[in-house]
């Protein structure tokens, strides 16, 4: 089995005939990561996450040729965005694309949606200019670095200017192979709009799982991004993630996140309101039980005056499962007039289960509106009663009161489908 | 056939508080009882003992609904026999909508039934909800809210009215319903539930303080409650002599009062 070694790199770039320049970045990348040591719980980030049991050499990247060629996927993930054609479709397992569609009508709207190495082969100008440059960069931490050197699979969508997308992106990536480097790339350009709806899952095994993924989403000028990451990995997998949207002048991000699966995920999710109008909301969904530990760093970094962040993270517990959210809100000198708005609240539906809620306010400007919340509850017993006393049974009123919980922030989710499917593995963990 | 309401002897505490000390009541179907009394006679603990909440364990005594041994019934068991209780204050149900939860009460009842029956379809359930909203004067918009969530004081006592038109119990419990509502919604809520009756053929134990709800819901029967115990019955007469003469003189009656 292959190693996190230089030459691995170097045989993972050219069986996927790489370009020099990517890998070139990807022996930089392979530089830090190989300077940087592994995190601890003395690092403030990750003291609340202990990866000890992760051996890095017992894991491996992903190289050609170990790509699983064929999988038992659910159903549902082919399964079309809306009643009309979607727009565009993609599907990948281990990385390799399995399923690819674009509508002509987007296709001539000179949009781009395709894995992300044909957008190295094809579009090299544009991913070189983007990747990993002013969204994720490699030295922000040894997980980041690793993606930069070893990442494989995912998507890149770019819309042209003022273009709004005729139809919805679907993409699902599946893993069957158990080590997943997945990137996604996305480029609103000014005054575009887009709807993406960005899927990862597995099915569990008995042996440990590895993503280590890295989601990228730059709205420029005037450009709209409705973007939801919605990741439903195997009970097995071991998940480390880095992710960085970029809004500018007048833009709107509504970045939505749903966290289903996974034994311990570790995501770093930070938005940059970087010019005056600037517009992101951010909202999550999860849902944990069994020994499952989620960590979530969010950032909104207010760059500019005038712009608004709002997020909201909600989560519910069972079993011995474990969350933390941990939240900042930065104001960098000289933005005023900024709003800025963050929220958790979990809801616990076992009292061994147990939620760390951290707000945060960094504020170097003097007029400004930022406010944080958290509220940790139990199941509201009067709610259930009053269900039960239409003559609900007691089940399905404990699975209509938690559904009822996440049903302000799965509106947000513009699919019927998606939705439905996220409400049905909700239920489905109530009563695992 | 006729369902009946039997309460026997009926004792409930909570905590080390004894609140009710021996209820004896019988509501058939098509008769309209009113049970009156002071606050903190105990009238909200038989509504909620009634409906089956958890926190009111009955300590002594009987209920008999349809037959059945009322007291033996989950809450939700106890709704789909037939009863019903009109809170006085309603729950809200954030992320919930009003059709969705009048939806799912209608199919757990038919799935109550049979197991595999799929639920009531969308379109008879919109005619059916819509119908229903019409008469009780509700926006049709309120079946896209969150269930009682920012409702006023009025719209909250309509849409229990709403929930009892599209359940369509056999007795009904109204427990101050009349509380918080203006003299035209008390008219809609009223007139409502006593078109229910009619249809029905719905008995109604009307619980409130007031005798202008009784101008609607005219009672066959009225009993007057204190410190846990019915005290008086009698027929609807009953109600008029209490609203001109106060509670002081059954106190009397019932050598109640400190002297």
């Amino acid at each position: 089995m292959e190693k996190f070694t230089r030459e691995a790199v170097e045989k993972l770039s050219a069986a996927l005939h790489e370009p020099q320049w990517m890998l070139e970045f990807r022996l930089q990348a392979f530089d830090v990561f190989a300077s940087l040591p592994m995190p601890t719980t003395n690092d403030e980030a990750w003291r609340r996450t202990n990866i000890r049991r992760l051996k890095l050499d017992e894991i491996g990247p992903s190289v050609n040729g170990d790509a699983a060629t064929n999988a038992e996927i659910p159903p549902y993930l082919n399964q079309q965005l809306t009643t009309d054609k979607a727009g565009g479709n993609l599907l990948q397992i281990d990385g390799v694309t399995h399923h690819y569609e674009l509508s002509d009508e987007l296709k001539a709207q000179g949009v781009i949606f395709c894995d992300m190495h044909t957008a190295v082969a094809q579009y090299p100008d544009l991913v070189r200019k983007h990747f990993m440059t002013e969204g994720v960069q490699v030295t922000e931490g040894k997980f980041a670095a690793l993606h930069g050197a070893f990442w494989r699979g995912g998507t890149f969508l770019y819309v042209p200017k003022n273009t709004k997308a005729a139809a919805p992106f679907h993409s699902v990536l599946w893993n069957e192979n158990g080590r997943t480097f997945t990137h996604t790339l996305v480029i609103v350009d000014e005054g575009a709009e887009a709807i993406f709806m960005d899927e990862y899952a597995s099915a569990t095994k008995d042996e440990m799982a590895f993503h280590n993924g890295v989601i990228e989403l730059l709205v420029r000028d005037n450009a709209s991004l409705i973007y939801a990451g919605l990741q439903d990995f195997g009970a097995n997998a071991w998940q480390f993630n880095h992710e960085r949207a970029r809004v500018g002048r007048d833009g709107k991000l509504d970045w939505v996140t749903s966290m289903m699966g996974t034994r311990l995920t570790k995501a770093f999710q930070t938005m940059e309101l970087d010019n005056v109008g600037a517009w992101g909301r951010m909202s999550g969904i999860f849902f944990t039980n069994g020994n499952q530990h989620l960590d979530l760093d969010t950032q909104q970094n207010h760059n500019a005056a005038e712009t608004v962040s709002d997020l909201l993270y909600k989560g519910a517990l069972k079993d011995h499962s474990r969350t933390v959210w941990q939240g900042m809100i930065k104001a960098r000198p000289g933005s005023q007039k900024i709003d800025g708005f963050q929220a958790n609240r979990n809801l616990m539906l076992d009292k061994t289960a147990r939620a760390d809620s951290i707000p945060g306010l960094e504020i170097e400007a003097d007029d400004v509106k930022c406010t944080h919340a958290s509220a940790i509850g139990r199941l509201d017993q009067d709610e259930i009663f009053y269900l039960m006393s239409r003559g609900i049974p007691y089940k399905t009123a404990v699975e209509m009161s938690v559904q009822g919980f996440f049903d302000p922030l799965m509106r947000r989710i513009p699919f019927e489908g998606i939705r439905e499917r996220i409400f049905g593995r909700i239920v489905e963990k109530i009563n695992a | 056939m006729m369902t009946a309401l039997e309460i026997r002897n009926l004792h409930v505490s909570i905590g080390e508080q004894h609140i009710l000390k021996g209820i004896d009541l019988l509501v058939k179907q098509g008769e309209v009882h009113a049970l009156m009394g002071p606050n903190g006679s105990g009238k909200s603990t038989l509504a909620y003992t009634l409906a089956g909440h958890p926190a009111y364990e009955p300590s002594a005594g009987q209920v008999i609904f349809g037959g059945r041994d009322l007291l033996e019934m989950e809450a939700d068991e106890r709704s789909r026999a037939g009863l019903f209780l009109a809170f006085q204050y309603p729950a809200s149900v954030p992320g919930v909508t009003l059709a969705k939860f009048l939806r799912q009460a209608i199919n757990s009842r038919r799935q109550a039934e049979n197991p595999d029956d799929p639920g009531i379809s969308i379109p008879a359930f919109r005619r059916l909800l819509t119908e229903k909203m019409d008469m009780l004067g509700i926006d049709h918009k309120f079946a896209g809210r969150y269930l009682n969530e920012g409702f006023s004081g009025g719209e909250k006592k309509r849409v229990e009215i709403l929930q009892m038109a599209t359940l369509e119990p056999k007795i009904a419990i109204m427990d101050e319903t009349d509380s918080g509502l203006d003299i035209d919604a008390l008219r809609v809520v009223s007139e409502g539930a006593m078109r229910l009756k009619e249809q029905l053929n719905m008995g109604i134990l009307v619980i409130t303080h007031y005798q202008r709800i009784l101008n609607y819901i005219k009672p066959d029967f009225v009993h007057i409650m204190m410190d846990g115990r019915i005290v008086e019955s009698g027929g609807p007469g009953l109600a008029l002599h209490l609203e001109e003469r106060g509670y002081d003189w059954i106190r009397e009656k019932q050598g109640l009062v400190e002297v």
